[in-house]
C-alpha cells in the first residue's frame, strides 16, 4: 500500500483505521471524505491554501542546522522549524485547511478538541481570519496546565469549554466534542486536531500536514545534497510526524522514528506510549493502538506535556509499525526536561515539551555516530514555561 | 427467529407497544432484584449497558452511571453474571461500546452472551458497514445484533441497515446523545417513516425520550419505545423507588 493508495475506500491503513463512529455522523463524514477527494486536489482550493499558509503562517518555515547540538551528539542534525509558523506550532496547517473546508461545505460553526492548547488556538485563529464562530473543547486539568493558551483563545474571539469528566484531559475533550458534533451535525464542522478519529479523519489531516515533509525533504537535498538517514518526530496523535513522515515513507535510505511520551514509568497509567506498550483497540472511531486494561477500558495516561497525553494514537502510525515502515520508541518526563534545556541552552531555541522529548531521546545517542538526522520540532515552547518551571523547582507533575 | 425479535413481534401482534427500560450494569441498586421488578412492571425486554470509560454516545446522566460503575470495579463477566443470575423471563439485550467488544474477541463475546442467555446487543459506535462480521456471528448462535437507524441520511443507507439489523430496529429519536431533552424530536417520526419501507421488524425508538408524555406520543407511530436517562436519572440521584414508579408511569403511557 502506497501512501497514495492508503487508505483503502474504507479508510483502512491494513486492519487500522475505519469508522467506529456513531450512526448519526455518517453522513457528515461521508460528505467530509466526497468533497475532500474532490477538493484536495481542485487547483482553486489548493491555491487559496497555498496563499494563507505563504503569507499568514508564513511558509515554508525554515530547515536549521543545529551546529552546536550536532556536536554535542555528535550527530549531523537539521531542525524543521514548525515552532517558527504562526501560532508556534504545526497545528495551523491544519486547523487552516479544515476551517477552509467547512467553509466551502457552507458549515456556519466550528468545534474543535484540544489539549495543549496548541490546536485550539490554531482552529480559533484560523476562525478569527475567516469569520466563523468557534467553540473548543478542553480538559479542566489542561486549562490549567496550558493557561496561556485559554487567554490566546478567548482573545481570538474562541469560547473555551472545559471538560471535567474523566482524567479532564484530551480524551474527554475528544468525546466531548464528538457529543458535540452529534447534535449539531448539520450546520457545525467538527476540526479534529490529530490523524485521529473516524474514516476520512486521519487523511484529511495528513494530506493537510504532508506539506512539513514535502518542504522539508526538499529543503534538506538543497542544502545538504541527498536525503537525511533518520527522520525523527515525536508521537502524541500522531500529525506532526505524519506530517513529516510522508515525503520519506518507503525512501529505502531514509529510517522513519517517531518519539511517543514515556512518563514517568512503564506501567499502565504512568506514560502514553499507545505504540510502543499498547495493544489494537477503538477509541474515537478508529482502530489502533491503544492504552487499555484487561476489559477494553480505556486507561487513564500521564505525560509532562499535555499535548502528548493522549491514549491512542492515529491508524496510520499502526499500519508503519506492523509493517516496520517506521520504528517507534519513548522518552521520559526526565528526557524530555533535560531535551527542553539542552536545545535552549545550545541552539537558542526554547522548544514545545512534546518535541524536546525527541530531544531528550537523542541526548541518549541511540543512533550510529555521525548520522545525518532530521528532526521535526513540531513548536515552541512559550506555553510550557510554567509546567518546566514547576518541575525544575523539584515540584514535578 | 431469537426470543427478542419474537417477543417485540408479538407485542405488535397483539396491537400493543413495547417499552424497553435501560439501566446501567454495575450501578449501585442495578442488581437482580431491580431487573425482576422491572420485568414485573411490564417492560417487554430489558437493556443493560455494560459501563464504557468513553460513552461519546452518552449524556450526563448514562456518562455518570458509568463513571460510578467502573470505579466500583465492575467488569464485564460481572455485568454478564448478573443478568444471567438475575433469571428473568423477558429477553435481554446489552448496550456497550466496541471497543469492549473488539477487546473480548466479536466470537468470544457472542457466546459469552449466549452462555448467559442473553438476547441481543447494542453497539451505537459500530455503524453498518463496520457490523458485518458481527451481526453474522451472533446470528449464528441466536444473538441479535441490533443496528441503529439516525436522523439525516439517504433512503440507500435506511436500506442497508434495515437489511442488516435483527431483533429490532433501533430508530434514534434525534440528533445527539442520549439523555432527556424538552420535547419528542420531530425526527423521530421521520426515522421511523424513513425505515419501514424496507423492513417488517419492528422499529423501537430511543434517546432523549424523557417523559411518559414524549413516549406516548412516539408509540403512535413506533413499535415500542426505549427509556434510559430518565429512569437512569432517579437512580444516579440515589432514589430507585422514584425510578420504579416513573418506570410504571412509562409503561402505561406506550400503548
Ligand atoms: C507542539 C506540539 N507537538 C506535537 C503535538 C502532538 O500532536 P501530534 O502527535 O498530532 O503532532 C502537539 C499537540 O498539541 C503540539 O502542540
Amino acid at each position: 500500500m502506497s501512501v497514495a493508495t492508503r487508505p483503502d475506500e474504507h479508510g483502512r491503513f491494513g486492519a487500522y483505521g475505519g469508522r467506529y463512529a456513531p450512526e448519526v455522523l455518517i453522513p457528515a463524514l461521508d460528505e467530509l471524505t466526497d468533497a475532500w477527494l474532490e477538493l484536495r486536489d481542485d487547483p482553486g482550493f489548493r491555491g487559496e491554501l497555498t496563499d494563507l499558509l505563504r503569507d499568514f503562517v508564513g511558509r515554508p518555515t525554515p530547515i536549521t542546522h543545529a551546529t552546536r547540538l550536532s556536536g554535542e551528539l555528535g550527530y549531523d542534525l537539521w531542525l524543521k522549524r514548525e515552532d517558527l509558523a504562526h501560532t508556534g506550532a504545526h497545528k495551523i496547517n491544519n486547523a487552516l485547511g479544515q476551517v477552509l473546508l467547512a467553509k466551502r461545505l457552507g458549515k456556519r460553526r466550528i468545534i474543535a478538541e484540544t489539549g495543549a492548547g496548541q490546536h485550539g488556538v490554531a482552529t480559533a485563529t484560523a476562525c478569527a481570519l475567516l469569520g466563523l464562530p468557534c467553540v473548543v473543547y478542553m480538559g479542566e486539568e489542561d486549562t490549567h496546565r496550558q493557561a496561556p493558551n485559554v487567554v490566546r483563545m478567548e482573545l481570538l474571539g474562541a469560547e473555551v469549554v472545559p471538560v471535567t469528566a474523566g482524567m479532564k484531559t484530551l480524551k474527554e475533550a475528544v468525546n466531548e466534542a464528538l457529543r458535540d458534533w452529534a447534535a449539531s451535525v448539520g450546520t457545525t464542522h467538527y476540526v479534529i486536531g490529530s490523524v485521529v478519529g473516524p474514516h476520512p479523519f486521519p487523511t484529511l489531516v495528513r494530506d493537510l500536514q504532508r506539506v512539513i515533509g514535502d518542504e522539508a525533504r526538499t529543503q534538506y537535498r538543497d542544502r545538504v545534497g541527498t536525503d537525511p538517514e533518520y527522520v525523527v518526530a515525536c508521537v502524541g496523535g500522531g500529525s506532526n510526524a505524519i506530517g513529516m513522515f510522508t515525503a520519506f515513507v518507503g525512501v529505502p535510505q531514509v529510517r522513519l522514528f517517531g518519539v511517543e511520551a514515556g512518563g514517568v514509568g512503564s506501567e499502565l497509567g504512568r506514560h502514553c506510549s499507545s505504540l510502543t506498550l499498547g495493544q489494537p483497540g477503538i477509541l474515537h472511531g478508529a482502530l489502533s493502538y491503544l492504552l487499555q486494561d484487561a476489559d477494553g477500558q480505556v486507561v487513564e495516561t500521564h505525560s509532562i506535556s499535555a499535548g502528548l497525553d493522549y491514549p491512542g494514537v492515529g491508524p496510520e502510525h499502526a499500519y508503519l509499525k506492523d509493517e516496520s515502515l517506521a520504528t517507534y520508541v519513548s522518552a521520559t518526563d526526565g528526557d524530555a526536561l533535560d531535551g527542553f534545556q539542552l536545545l535552549a541552552r545550545t541552539e537558542g531555541i526554547i522548544p514545545a515539551l512534546e518535541p524536546a522529548h525527541v530531544i531528550g531521546w537523542l541526548r541518549h545517542r541511540p543512533l550510529p555516530d555521525g548520522a545525518r538526522v532530521l528532526v521535526n520540532l513540531s513548536g515552541r515552547g512559550d506555553k510550557d514555561l510554567d509546567t518546566v518551571r514547576a518541575a525544575l523547582a523539584g515540584d514535578r507533575p | 427467529m431469537s426470543a427478542l425479535e419474537a417477543t417485540l413481534r408479538s407485542v405488535r401482534d397483539r396491537g400493543a407497544k413495547s417499552f424497553v427500560p435501560y439501566v446501567t450494569g454495575g450501578y449501585p441498586g442495578v442488581d437482580g432484584e431491580l431487573l425482576r421488578s422491572l420485568a414485573a412492571s411490564g417492560a417487554d425486554a430489558i437493556e443493560v449497558g455494560i459501563p464504557h470509560s468513553d460513552p461519546i454516545m452518552d449524556g450526563g446522566v448514562i456518562q455518570e452511571a458509568s463513571r460510578v460503575a467502573l470505579q466500583r470495579g465492575t467488569r464485564l463477566g460481572g455485568v454478564l453474571a448478573a443478568i444471567a443470575d438475575a433469571a428473568i423471563e423477558i429477553p435481554v439485550a446489552v448496550m456497550t461500546y466496541a471497543n469492549i467488544v473488539h477487546h473480548r474477541g466479536y466470537e468470544a463475546f457472542c457466546d459469552d452472551l449466549a452462555r448467559s442467555g442473553i438476547d441481543g446487543a447494542i453497539i451505537p459506535d459500530l455503524p453498518v458497514d463496520e457490523a458485518e462480521r458481527f451481526v453474522a456471528l451472533g446470528a449464528a448462535r441466536g444473538i441479535d445484533v441490533v443496528l441503529l437507524a439516525a436522523p439525516g441520511t439517504t433512503a440507500q443507507r435506511y436500506r442497508a441497515i434495515a437489511s442488516a439489523s435483527h431483533g429490532f430496529v433501533y430508530c434514534v429519536a434525534t440528533y445527539g446523545v442520549t439523555g432527556a431533552r424538552d420535547q419528542l424530536s420531530v425526527t423521530a417520526r421521520d426515522v421511523v417513516t424513513a425505515v419501514r419501507p424496507y423492513t417488517d421488524l419492528p422499529l423501537l425508538v430511543g434517546v432523549g425520550i424523557a417523559t411518559p408524555e414524549q413516549a406516548r406520543a412516539a408509540s403512535a407511530f413506533a413499535d415500542g419505545v426505549i427509556v434510559g436517562s430518565a429512569l437512569m436519572a432517579p437512580l444516579v440521584a440515589g432514589d430507585p423507588k422514584a425510578a420504579m414508579q416513573l418506570a410504571e408511569a412509562f409503561r402505561s403511557q406506550i400503548v
